[in-house]
Parts: structure tokens; sequence; C-alpha cells
């Protein structure tokens, strides 16, 4: 109901939303908990075990019972506090773990049985058949309980991530925060203000006290002013700081979007990262319930939130109100109502010292003992010294005192410690380096301490980085005294709740501990309090209390669980904002991606790059069709591939040569200027990294080319054995990958296509011949190097003229019957000459192995070489390259295994595997490699292929890995 | 042989504007990395006059060209052809292999502080530049203007570069248009 005159509300903009298909009117700055209730809408969820109907308990982030569906055009978001999501026109929202309906639900048959379901059944219950667990039991709990639904489909909404930095972050704005973020502003110091809530002020907008003898939010109004005029101030709404990390970052989520419809480019969170020199952590502290008999059902609020409804919103919980609480601060929910008209029906107050006078009627030493209604509060019983009676109401308020939000202040390991004045768990100090906690966090309960407390923070706070921040003036607030006696469980017949969200009650407590679980991490997990998404917010401190009345211990002794980040949830979405399908990872095109695609060449991955499959002509129906005509057309006419992607290191200084000996097995030194030279390169632990070629370009500058896969890693690598081996030489390492464009020209027709684009014609350039060259008036480089085992070349010009020579050597190969080979060809070709890549140095092989020991260089060291020369990395025992070969056609079997003829096919017989697949259309036989045990010994075996993933189990004769030219005369042609 | 003809690494892209920010395709000219020999430094320095060697995160300029730090010992010279250097650097041409990006107005920090880690605002005063990285990729970026940066990123990773800036600008001129 809403109560006029009271709360921050537009009454001149309504606003209507939906809940459960039904169109219900607020006002702009209603949360949908409050509009509902504005509506009398008491009922809005279910509890996850036994289907329970609930309402709203809170007015914040921790809200256990309230959650909801919010169903958008892009997605469908589940889990949403009521509390926190903020009504514009056409906000669609339902509840969420009911059927058919919210005031209907089949499942509410799992409160009848809830003397079975009690903490642990399952564990005790679906143990045998052992296989039914997985197939039954799993599922049907799983649909039984549980909380809302995704779409299944993708989110595509937009979300964002972002980088701040700042002095001090303040975290919270009620009156230690805005106290330490208007200390610091007026000294200059580069603030973040984050509050969770859309407005500042916490419970100075909750409470309404008076400051300087004036409501409490016109101090917060004018202070607000003045941090938003100030440049060296942000003021972050809508924010939660959702953890604490090391060296000072917190991550925040702010909701930017959540709050409008939704509209192009606008994110609907983002996800911060602040650094911050310094933080004041002022986030308040959380009411907590009371556990009595029957305490879950809708209509019993905390006190604290039935007062933010009411000067908030302007909206009372209920017509009738009745009071039960354990210390002072509740009596100010009391007078607020009655002063703004509602009736209280009365104050139950447990302490027998406290004061009776009040203007309604107050019973001392009283306890609720019993509630009645299904769908929400009609009456409740009591029982104080005078007797038992029943008051008929329709909103009960509750309170069990604060607890500080000490939940930053334990992300890196911290533990809170224990004070009796308060009854809860305070922050222990310096548990978070560079934080420092103020005001109610910290256990300080009146306005005033509030005040002065988040001043001094930031005071010490800034001197701590060299800024001077000096005292401003504060408003005068109230300092009356905190007042609770403990009350954390009033026992009777029925269920009293603890964990709301769970459905986890005393009983469940207390059985956990009779069965033994009485640490209160084995408590919880047995229980499961404290596990759903409130992550027990407001079930923690009462769990543990009567886990520790129950083992006879103290609630020091006994301790809280471990507060993890995030302090509220965070939806994946946001934290990986911009990751979704291609926002993935970088895309990398080569120069010749569009000349690619305009022959409509499907594009794959390559790491990174996107590199044509194969082209297709017209007529060809399938991609084997359009390979094996650019396979033959290599070996009998001429190809050009995009070789662009291959890494390229340029490597100078007098030094370089001794470095290329170093990192390569093989001799680099005695390298002629104008050649170039295969080397093989080892991993510090002695298995293959890399292979590729290397130029000598002049005396002291060689060009490396590795592998496209291992581009960065051998960068890398190199960086790493030069600062750590040889920082001191006179070298020089860096990348030209992207400054080169390289087309390799392969077949009996590539010198003269080269000819045809070259400014002037080649003349004696044999096999592993480097220089300069000039195309079209470019200048260029040109290595007559082969990876088809075709006479090959590879012609490379600045990148920014990459395209251009692209099509003209594709135009000119196809004027002489050739053509453009894309990475289909290119493999089949490579594995007809027994070219490895990283199928074969898959970083668990050893030179050994791809049988290149010989490259290994006994007169000289290299790095990798001692570890390579271990016991087992040498020897017969070892899985060696070999060939395959098959007469006929079949599925591709990578990763198939090998096993002796006769053999039994077990894992432990498996021989070795298959690396590489082809259908070699010039051998017209499937060819592959792998590895196989003792396998050069074993050229012209019989060796049985079977594939289980594909369910092919095939023979075939190992053989030599290379098949096409094994005398190398097409590359020295 | 007819001429090769020069593209871009965005081949022209036309420049987008949000809310008064502009990001647009530069052509840097020439780039080359000049990487100094052990020892080195007083040889270099005369030699690269009137360029002084650009201290750590930060760039020197003349009226041509700019010289920006881009590692240890290391800086690329950019919008100049390298002098002789024989002995003192080693030099290699990066002319086409990055491409070059301008980010220019009032949310060009806030935009860039969506994809780099690092603090962007007053304190990357004009004058330094960083290696960092912007998103997933790793860039050269340097302050020319108190609102305007230019970034370098490998070429083939320059449309993705954009995107990801210009959906960080799309992001807050919409974030602007809500308040």
């Amino acid at each position: 109901m809403r109560i006029l005159g009271k709360g921050q509300i537009d009454r001149n903009r309504p606003v209507s939303f939906r809940f459960d298909g039904k169109s219900y009117q607020g006002y702009q700055g209603d949360t949908v908990a409050s509009a509902l209730l504005a509506n009398d809408v008491r009922l809005m969820g279910r509890s996850f075990k036994y289907h329970r109907p609930r309402g709203v308990l809170t007015a914040g982030s921790e809200e256990p019972n309230a959650l909801l569906e919010v169903v958008g055009a892009t997605n469908q978001t589940p889990n949403v506090r009521a509390t926190m999501q903020e009504i514009f026109d056409g906000l669609n929202t339902q509840s969420q773990n009911r059927f058919p309906s919210l005031s209907f639900d089949f499942m509410g048959v799992n409160d009848l049985l809830s003397q079975f379901l009690s903490a642990g059944f399952y564990y005790k219950t679906f143990m045998w058949p052992r296989a039914f667990w997985e197939k039954l039991y799993e599922p049907v709990i799983r649909r039984a309980a549980g909380l809302g639904r995704l779409s299944g489909k993708h989110d595509e909404g937009h979300y964002e991530k972002a980088y701040a930095f700042c002095d001090l972050l303040v975290i919270g704005s009620g009156p230690a925060g805005l106290a330490a973020a208007l200390t610091a502003a007026r000294a200059g110091a580069d603030v973040i203000l984050a509050e969770e809530d859309r407005e500042l002020g916490g419970r100075l907008l909750a409470d309404e006290p008076d400051l300087d003898g004036a409501p409490a939010r016109d101090w917060v109004s004018s202070t607000e002013a003045e941090l938003r005029s100030l440049p060296n101030v942000r003021v972050m709404t809508r924010t939660t700081v959702t953890g604490a990390y090391d060296n000072g970052t917190f991550g925040a989520l702010e909701r930017v979007g959540l709050h409008t419809p939704a509209r192009a480019d606008l994110p609907r969170e983002c996800f911060w990262r602040i650094a911050a020199k310094r933080a004041v952590l002022a986030a308040g502290a959380l009411e907590r319930p009371i556990a009595f008999p029957m305490n879950d059902r809708p209509g019993i609020m905390l006190a604290g939130a039935v007062r933010s409804y009411l000067n908030r919103w302007g909206v009372t919980a209920g017509k009738r109100v009745t009071i039960f609480a354990n210390n002072d601060g509740a009596r100010q929910t009391a007078r607020q109502l009655m002063a703004a008209g509602v009736e209280v029906a009365a104050i139950l107050d447990s302490r027998t010292d406290a004061t009776a006078i009040e203007d309604c009627p107050v019973y001392l030493g009283a306890r609720v003992t019993d509630t009645s209604g299904r769908l929400g509060l009609r009456s409740i019983s009591g029982a104080h010294v005078g007797g038992n009676f029943q008051i008929e109401t329709d909103c009960l308020a509750m309170s069990g005192g604060w607890n500080p939000t000490v939940n930053l202040t334990c992300h890196l390991n911290g533990r809170p410690r224990w004070n009796v004045d308060i009854a809860a768990f305070v922050p222990s100090e310096g548990v978070v380096p560079g934080l420092s906690v103020a005001g109610s966090a910290n256990g300080d309960f009146t306005t005033h301490a509030c005040l002065a407390a988040g001043q001094a923070a930031a005071i010490e706070a800034l001197a701590e980085i060299g800024v001077t921040a000096a005292a401003v003036p504060l408003p005068r607030a109230e300092g009356v005294p905190y007042a609770i006696q403990p009350l954390w469980l009033v026992e009777g017949k029925g269920r009293a709740w603890l964990d709301f969200a769970n459905d986890v009650t005393s009983k469940d407590v207390k059985l956990s501990a009779q069965e033994g679980f009485t640490s209160v991490e084995h408590m919880k997990r047995y229980t499961t309090q404290g596990m759903a998404p409130d992550q027990g917010k407001s079930s923690n401190v009462a769990a543990l209390a009567v886990l520790a009345d129950a083992t006879g211990r103290g609630i020091p002794e006994t301790g809280t669980t471990t507060y993890r980040p995030p302090f509220t949830p965070v939806s994946i979405a946001a934290m990986g904002a911009g990751g979704r399908a291609m926002g993935f990872a970088p895309q990398r095109f080569t120069t010749s991606d569009q000349a690619s695609r305009d022959r409509h060449a499907p594009m794959i991955e390559a790491g990174l790059w996107y590199r044509p499959s194969y082209f297709p002509k017209p007529g060809e129906k399938t991609w084997r069709e359009s390979c094996d005509r650019e396979v033959n057309m290599v070996r009998s006419a001429v190809g050009v591939s995009d070789v662009s992607t291959l890494g390229k290191i340029d490597i100078q200084g007098k030094d370089a040569a001794r470095f290329l000996d170093l990192v390569y097995t093989n001799t680099f030194s005695n390298l002629p200027i104008g050649r170039v030279r295969y080397g093989l390169m080892l991993r510090e632990d002695g298995l293959v990294l890399d292979d590729g070629t290397t130029a000598r370009l002049d005396e002291n500058h060689f060009l490396m080319t590795t592998t496209t896969a291992a581009a960065g890693l051998v960068m890398r690598h190199l960086d790493f054995i030069h600062q750590t081996h040889c920082a001191d030489w006179d070298l020089r390492l860096i990348s030209v990958t992207e400054s080169w464009a390289q087309f390799a020209v392969a077949g009996p027709k590539a010198r003269a296509l080269l000819n045809a684009v070259l400014d002037a014609p080649l003349g004696d350039f044999p096999f592993m011949a480097c220089g300069e060259t000039q195309v079209g008036g470019v200048k260029g480089r040109l290595f007559r190097i082969s990876f088809s085992g075709e006479e090959g070349y590879e012609v490379a010009v600045p990148s920014r003229y990459g395209e251009s020579l692209f099509r003209d050597l594709v135009a000119k190969a196809e004027a002489m019957g050739g053509g453009p080979y894309g990475m289909e060809a290119l493999n089949v070709l490579r594995i007809e000459k027994g070219f490895i890549t990283h199928a074969e140095i898959h970083g668990r092989t050893t030179a050994f192995d791809i049988g290149m020991e010989k490259m290994v260089s006994p007169k000289k060291d290299c790095i990798g070489k001692a570890m390579a020369a271990r016991p087992g990395m040498v020897g017969e025992e070892r899985e060696q390259l070999v060939g395959l070969r098959l007469a006929q056609e079949t599925k591709a079997f990578g990763g198939a295994h090998l096993f002796t003829q006769g053999a039994e096919v077990e894992r432990e017989t498996s021989q070795g595997y298959v690396t590489s697949v082809c259908w070699s259309p010039m051998f017209g036989a499937t060819l592959a490699m792998g590895f196989l045990k003792n396998g050069r010994a074993r050229h012209g075996e019989k060796i049985r292929i079977v594939d289980h993933l594909r369910d092919l189990d095939l023979l075939a004769e190992v053989c030599d890995p290379v098949f096409h030219d094994p005398k190398g005369e097409k590359l020295r042609a | 042989m007819p001429e090769l003809i020069a593209k871009t690494a965005l081949l022209g892209k036309k420049p987008v504007t949000f809310a008064g920010t502009t990001l647009a395709e530069g052509d840097a000219g020439p780039v080359a990395s000049i990487a100094l020999f052990p020892g080195q430094d007083k040889a270099a320095a005369k030699a690269l006059k009137p360029l002084a060697f650009p201290a750590p995160n930060s760039f020197t300029e003349s009226e041509a060209a700019r010289l920006v730090w881009t590692g240890r010992d290391q800086a690329f010279l950019i919008g100049a052809e390298p002098p002789a250097l024989g002995g003192i650097a080693a030099v290699t041409d990066q002319s086409g292999g990055w491409a070059t990006l301008t980010l220019t107005g009032p949310m060009a920090v806030e935009a860039l502080m969506r994809l780099v880690p690092l603090d962007l605002r007053a304190t990357f005063a004009v004058g330094q530049a960083a290696r960092a990285p912007l998103g997933h990729m790793q860039s050269i970026l340097f302050r020319t203007a108190p609102d305007s940066f230019t970034l370098m990123v490998f070429r083939s990773m320059a449309r993705t570069a954009w995107h990801e800036i210009e959906v960080a600008l799309r992001s807050l001129a919409a974030r602007a248009a809500l308040a």
C-alpha cells in the first residue's frame, strides 16, 4: 500500500511493468519489490527445496526470497533480485521455480514431505542402486529443486569491461562513505565513490535521521552535488564492488542499462577492474532475521527493510504491522510507521529490560511462537511472561540485530573477529592491504560515529600516500548507543528457517551437529546453508550461532565459513564482455584475404589466422575435387600460396650467428651469406620446439622463419634465451612477420612464373639460395625453399604490396595452367614429401623420434641438447616417425592407434598413433604419417590401424615417411 | 610488370565519429625499428639528430618524424626513412606491418580505458608512449595531443582493433545519451 507524502519516488512519472503476465503500475524510482508491495502483492517467489510461498525479506542486494526472471528481447536473466531491479515501462518479469503458477505450485507437495527431506536426505536415500543416481535420481532432484531457468539461447545482450584507477576508492555511500569521499575530494585526491544503489545515501535514505536538524536527504543531496561538481571525483552509482584482489585491485559490477528498456549499444552491465592506491570500505551492515517457528511467510520481513520501503518508496508492507526484535533499532520502524499513519499492532521485544513506552502495545521478554497464513501472513502467536497471545497482523517486521558487511575484508583470507557488544563479527584490521573499514561495516552503529569514522579513515588512508587531507565540517547527528541482547532461535513446534534461500532450518543445523558435522565448514556443506545465490548474507551468523549452541561451543570458537568473491552474483557475460562468438579472440587476416574470398575460397582458422582451405572451380562439388586438382597443378605446372603467416624473426648483431648456434641443434655460423638452411629447435627439456629455415642476409644479419603455430612461441623463447643466457651479447631480435607478405611459388613452371613477375629475370639461383629482388618497382626478397617437394621459391614484398602481388602472381600462374592452392593441397603436398608440421612435432617428440637426431650437432652445445640425451629419450622403445600407406580410399584417421597384427587391441598394446593423413592423387593411395615403436626398423611390415572414434579397422604398410622424390631431385631442378 | 599497388591495413576505411570522438585509420608513412646495439648510445644520439633516443614510455619528435619507445633499447622511427646506423643499431623495415589508428576527441581516454589496462588520464601526458595490451592484442600507443592518441597494432589484427574501439565508442555514446 502506498502512503501519501512518503517516499522519494517520482509520482508524476507512472511506470507500468509486468509480473507473471499481469500488468502493474509503479512510479519512476520503484524497484519491482517496492512496486509489488505497493500493489499489495506479497507473494513473490517459491522456496528452493520445499517450494514454500515466499515474499520479499529485505530491501537490498542480500535478498534471499524474491528472485525473478527478467525476460528481455535478447536474453532471459534468472535469479534477479526484485529488490535490485528497478522498474521501467515494458519491464517483463516472472516468478520462478513453480509450476503451474506462483499461487498454486505442484511441487508444494515437497513441503508436506519435509519430514523426510531434511539435510543429508539425498545422501542417505539415494545411495542405491548406484546406477540410478545419474540416470534417475539426480535429474529428478534437479528438476524439483533449483531456481531460475536459462533460455538455452546465446545471451546476445551487450556488455562492457573497463579499467579505472584512483587514489582512494570509497565503497558505499552511507554516512561513513560520504564523509570519506567528501574529505578526500576536498583534499584534491583522485576519488572513486562506488554505490550499489541507484542513489547515494545508504541508510541515511532508509532511516531518515536528522542531520543538523534537517532531513538527512538534504545533506546527502548537497554532498552529492559537490562531489559531482569536482573533476577529481568519479561517482559510480548502481555499482557493486564485488571482490578485493591483490595489489589494491577491486572488481566491481555496474548495472548500466538494466534499469531502462534495452537500447542499441547500451551495455547491460559493465565489469570494472579498479586499481586503487587506498580503499575505504563503508559498506554498512546487513540486518539479520530471527529463527522462530514458521518465520518464512510472505509478510514477514526485516524491520530495516520495512523502514526502507516506507521512507524511500512510500510503501507500507502491511496495514497492521507487528514488530519482533531483540534490539533498539527496530523501535524506529514502529515509530516511523505510526507517524505515517500505519497501525502497529504490537512490539514484541525479546529483552526484559527494554523500555515499554511506545504509542502501541509493547510485550517485553516476548517471543513469536507460530504464524499462520498460507500465501501471506495472517496472524502470529506470541508468548511472554504474562502468557500466550495471538495477534492478527499482515506484516511482521523482525530484527535480530545487524551484521557488519565484512565480506570484502575476508577476500584475501582474512577472518573477522567477534564483538560481544554488538553480538556480531567485525573486520580484523589490516587483512586487506590498503583497505580500511569505517562506519557500520566496522561495527559503529550510530550516524554520528559513522560520519566521524569515515572522515578519519579517509584522512589516514590519504596520509599513507602522501596526500594531506583536512577534516571537513560534518553535520550533527544522533549518537544513541545500540543495545542488543542476542536472540538467534525461538524453540517451538514448527520449522524455524535460518537460510531462506536454500531452505535450511535450525533443525537441519542441529542434525548436522548430531551427525558429526560440527565444523562450520562441514555444517555448511551438509546443510547447504549459505550456498544459495545470496551466499548466506542473512543467515550465516545465525546458523553458526545455532551450531555453536548445538555443539556447546561459543560463537568465536565456532568461527565463520570463508567469504569469497563475488560479494553479489556477477554475470559471466559481464566478466567476459566482448568475448562472445567472434569476439573470443582477435582475427588475423593476410594481405591476400580479399583476393582469396573473391575466388570463393572457404577460409579456415589456423591459430588466429584465416587461410584459404581450397579454391573451388566451377563444377567442383567437393573439397576433395578441388584439393586433388590443386595438388596435380603444383606437381605438373605451378601453384601460388600465401605463406605470410609463418613467423619471421629478424636477428642482427655480431653475435647473431653464435646465438643461432645456441638455439638451433645444427650449426648456422658456417652458413654462407645468401644461403638458407633448415634448422631444428629444442625446448629446454630436450623435446622439439619448432623447425624452420633461416637465411643469412649478411654477415651479421639473419632472417629466421618459424611455423605459423609457433611464431609467438619461438619469439618468446628467443627473447627468454637472450635475456637469461646471453644478455650481454651483441644481438637484437624483432618480429617482422607482419612486415612482409610472402608467397610460395612451387612447381615445374615456378621459375617461368617468377620470370614473368620479377623486374629482372632470375639468374643462377640454386636450391636454398636467398637474395634481394625487385617486383613491380618494389624491393623484395627471394628464397629458394620448398614445402611441397617441387622446385619452389618464396617471394616476399613489404606487406602493403601483398594483395597486389598475390593477384598478379595468380593471374599469371593461371595463364600457365597453374593457379592458387589452399591449405588442403599444401597439406597433401607436404605429406607426400614427408615434411613434418606441428601435427608431428606436437611437444612430446624428440629429434630422435622424427629421425633428425643427426641434426643435433656433436660439435657444439645447444639449448635442450643435454636434456635430449636423458635415458628414455632415444632408443628402440621410442615411437619413431614412419610413413603409412594404404591402397584404398578411406575416411581420415588422424589420432588412430597402431597395433601389431594378431595382437589384442588394448590400450597397453598400442604400438603408436597416426598424426597426419591424406589421399594422394599422385600415388592413388592413402598416405599417412605416424609414430610407431621402433618404427624405422619395421618398414615393410603390415600394421593394423584402429580408429575407435570413426569405427575404422585398417591394414597399412609401414614405410619411409618420404613418399615423393626421396632423393630431392625435383627440389634442386 | 606493372607497378605494385600499396594498400593500408584497413584499405582506407572511412573514419567514424561518436559523440565528438573520431576513430580513423592513419598512414604512418615509413616505420623502422631501431634497436641499439650494446654500448652504442652515444653514437646513436649523434646519428639520430635532431631526434633524441626516447626514454622508456615516451617519444621524441621533430617536424618530420617521431621516435617512439617500443621496448628495451628499441624505438620505432615513424614518418621518415632511417639514417645510416650500420653497427650502431639493428634496423628493420616495419612500415606495412603495423596498422595505425588515431582516436581523437573527448571520449578518447574513456574508450581506450575499456581496452587498455593503463591509467590513460592526465598522468599519461602528451609525449608519453606505452606498449600495452589492447584487448587481446598487443599495441603501441602514444598521446599526441590532450585529446588524441595514436595506436599501432599488427596489420593483420587491424579489423579487430577497429571493431573493439568502435564498440567502446558506441557504448560510451549510448551511455552519454542515457544521462
